[in-house]
């Protein structure tokens, strides 16, 4: 499997002078095609804002980060914007579904942003919402729908136009368990894709069962990876604790 | 996208419509009191269109159509001898007081008409003969001093031909009623000849408003109103030019123009800050849905697009709905014929692009706001 993300020796501030805050301390990650990888640690540690880096949403003051081999940090924005528009899906801890808009249209917006027409869009989005379990109600508006059901619809629009990288903030943390559970079995079915990679950031240990790799970050750093045996004695002790 | 745009503006219905109804009240604001103002404006000059001479001649100290200071009778004489002028003759004008039957005073605005000529005929007639004008205590009114609430008061029905009334005590007796534009003081025209006027005017020493004036045929007539004034040293002017005189003096002298822009002024002020708000607003609790946007790949400028179409709807929806309103109150108040409107094209498409302006002004806070958006807002909880 070959490397989807990697990034060396990241470096991100926020503040100036004395507010001025080193969220990430030179972190080197890596994640590989077709695998769905796990970046965990306690709060603060500088899992979103390494997320927000490699999704190329924020810049890094230093380092590098390669996507299916596109160096992102010599792009301009815009080169990013089309890089990111073509390449990523996200899905967002609050789903951040636009609650004016049917489930069709929210799930078709990628395609649009990809310059398909409108009906195409719809009727790929509808089939989207079919796969994630949503078919027949694709007229409905966010706001009908249960958290569970929000967050299917915010997956469905993150694979509707085939990205190579999803990218996930916090999928299950406003959910139930039973809920995180089938939200991860999708996420899971999605990174099974060929040359696909599922991006994940959470703190919720209820997860690290469905990861193939788990990055462990402390203190703005990628203190740890694990995979294989290592991750299933990690996934034990965290358990544990 | 910008299809959907739209859906998220339209999905908002408190926003919607404080935007619509804000830009609506604007137009309407702007577009009443300009027609207003417009039309106002056109009562302080519908004596040159109740009259339609060539050139008016008056004392050398009055700048406007509706002021005068009297002129000495041989004043006439003395450009009728103007090389250039065909014919000249003398006009009387003045508000004087009418007694009506049931005792009643009412102010009316006295033409005197050269007996000969009738220089200076109302444009229509509507009942009776112009050419009955030149019989004793004859008198020609406007449709406005019929009315019953005017010198038909006591009649119980407007005034008819045949029917009279008093002019500082003289009979003044209906032989015509025509059609006139509505005077810039409200007053009814009351046309008598210019004779039977300078008996029904108070008695002064000179008595003579104004000279109406035709050019010879073939000569220009600002050139033979040049002339006028150069050698007889009272004022000529030709329409255009007195129309322009008059308006300048309206807006120096009265207080009109200043009060009718500040409203005006003001309805834009309301649009931009009731729309600015209201956008900016909008835009604020769309943030998160626009960095949301921002992420996925949407660019800063399709952002920007999208705000502006949803600026540029509403505004245009709000436009339509205020300009609707103030046609309507133009066809209301066209029966009446008070308060005067005079709805400008011309306007109407400045209007336009005030509203406009203010749409892409209120967009511009917003569009401001989205570009300095890091699409990683949507990362943080």
């Amino acid at each position: 499997m070959g490397q989807a993300v990697g990034a060396r020796g990241i470096v991100k501030a926020f503040g100036v002078g004395d507010a001025r805050t080193l969220a990430l301390k030179g972190a080197d990650f890596e994640a590989r095609e077709g695998e769905l990888h796990l970046i965990v640690g306690p709060s603060g540690c500088g899992k979103t804002t390494l997320l927000s880096v490699l999704a190329g949403t924020l810049a890094s003051d230093q380092g590098e980060v390669h996507l299916f081999g596109t160096r992102l940090t010599g792009l301009s924005t815009s080169e990013v914007t089309r890089f990111r528009c073509r390449n990523i899906g996200f899905i967002f801890q609050q789903f951040n579904l636009i609650p004016t808009l049917s489930l069709v249209e929210n799930v078709s917006v990628p395609l649009l942003l990809n310059g398909a027409g409108r009906r195409e869009a719809e009727a790929k989005a509808a089939e989207r919402l079919q796969q994630v379990g949503l078919g027949g109600r694709e007229r409905q508006l966010p706001t009908q729908l249960s958290g569970g059901q929000q967050q299917r619809v915010a997956i469905a629009r993150a694979l509707v136009h085939e990205p190579r990288l999803v990218i996930c903030d916090e999928p299950t943390s406003a959910l139930d368990s039973v809920t995180g559970h089938q939200i991860m079995d999708l996420l899971s079915g999605a990174a099974q894709a060929p040359g696909r990679c599922v991006l994940i950031v959470t703190h919720d240990p209820r997860v690290y069962g469905y990861a193939d790799r788990i990055s462990e970050m402390e203190d703005g750093r990628v203190t740890g990876v694990h995979a294989g045996e290592s991750l299933s004695s990690f996934i034990h002790s965290e358990n544990r604790s | 996208m910008f299809l959907l745009a739209l859906k998220m503006l339209l999905g908002d219905r408190a926003k919607y419509w404080m935007l619509v109804g804000g830009l609506a009240f604007s137009s309407l604001l702007m577009t009443q009191q300009y027609s207003v103002f417009q039309g106002l404006l056109s009562w302080t000059t519908s004596h040159m269109r109740n009259m339609r001479a060539s050139i008016w001649i008056v004392e050398a100290r009055v700048d406007q159509v509706n002021e005068t200071k009297a002129m000495r009778d041989t004043d006439v004489n003395r450009v009728r001898s103007v090389e250039g002028v065909d014919f000249a003759v003398p006009l009387f004008q003045g508000v004087l007081k009418a007694r009506a039957q049931d005792g009643s005073d009412k102010m009316i605005q006295m033409i005197g008409l050269h007996s000969g000529t009738l220089y200076g005929r109302p444009p229509r007639m509507i009942a009776g003969d112009i050419t009955q004008l030149r019989l004793p205590n004859a008198v020609i009114i406007d449709t406005v001093a019929a009315e019953v609430n005017r010198l038909g008061a006591g009649m119980g029905r407007p005034l008819r031909i045949g029917d009279a009334f008093e002019i500082n005590d003289r009979e003044a007796r209906v032989v015509g009623i025509c059609e006139t534009e509505r005077h810039f003081f409200g007053y009814p025209y009351v046309f008598s000849s210019y004779d039977q006027a300078l008996q029904y005017a108070p008695r002064q020493r000179k008595m003579l408003s104004m000279i109406l004036a035709e050019p010879k045929p073939g000569l220009n007539e600002a050139d033979v109103a040049q002339r006028i004034m150069k050698e007889t040293g009272l004022r000529a002017f030709t329409v255009p030019q007195l129309e322009k005189s008059t308006l300048k003096w309206v807006w120096a002298n009265t207080g009109i123009p200043i009060s009718f822009l500040t409203t005006i002024i003001l309805g834009f002020v309301v649009g931009v800050a009731v729309c600015g708000q209201t956008f900016y607003s909008f835009v604020l609790e769309n943030l998160r849905n626009l960095g949301a946007l921002k992420a996925m790949g949407a660019s800063n400028m399709l952002l920007a697009g999208m705000l502006l179409l949803q600026s540029m709807t509403v505004g245009l929806i709000g436009f339509g709905i205020g300009i609707g309103m103030t046609a309507l109150f133009g066809l209301t108040i066209a029966k009446s014929g008070q308060p005067p409107f005079l709805m400008d094209a011309a306007f109407v498409f400045e209007a336009l692009a005030a509203v406009l302006l203010i749409c892409a002004l209120a967009a511009l806070f917003g569009i401001r706001r989205v570009a300095k958006l890091e699409p990683a807002i949507v990362f943080r909880g």
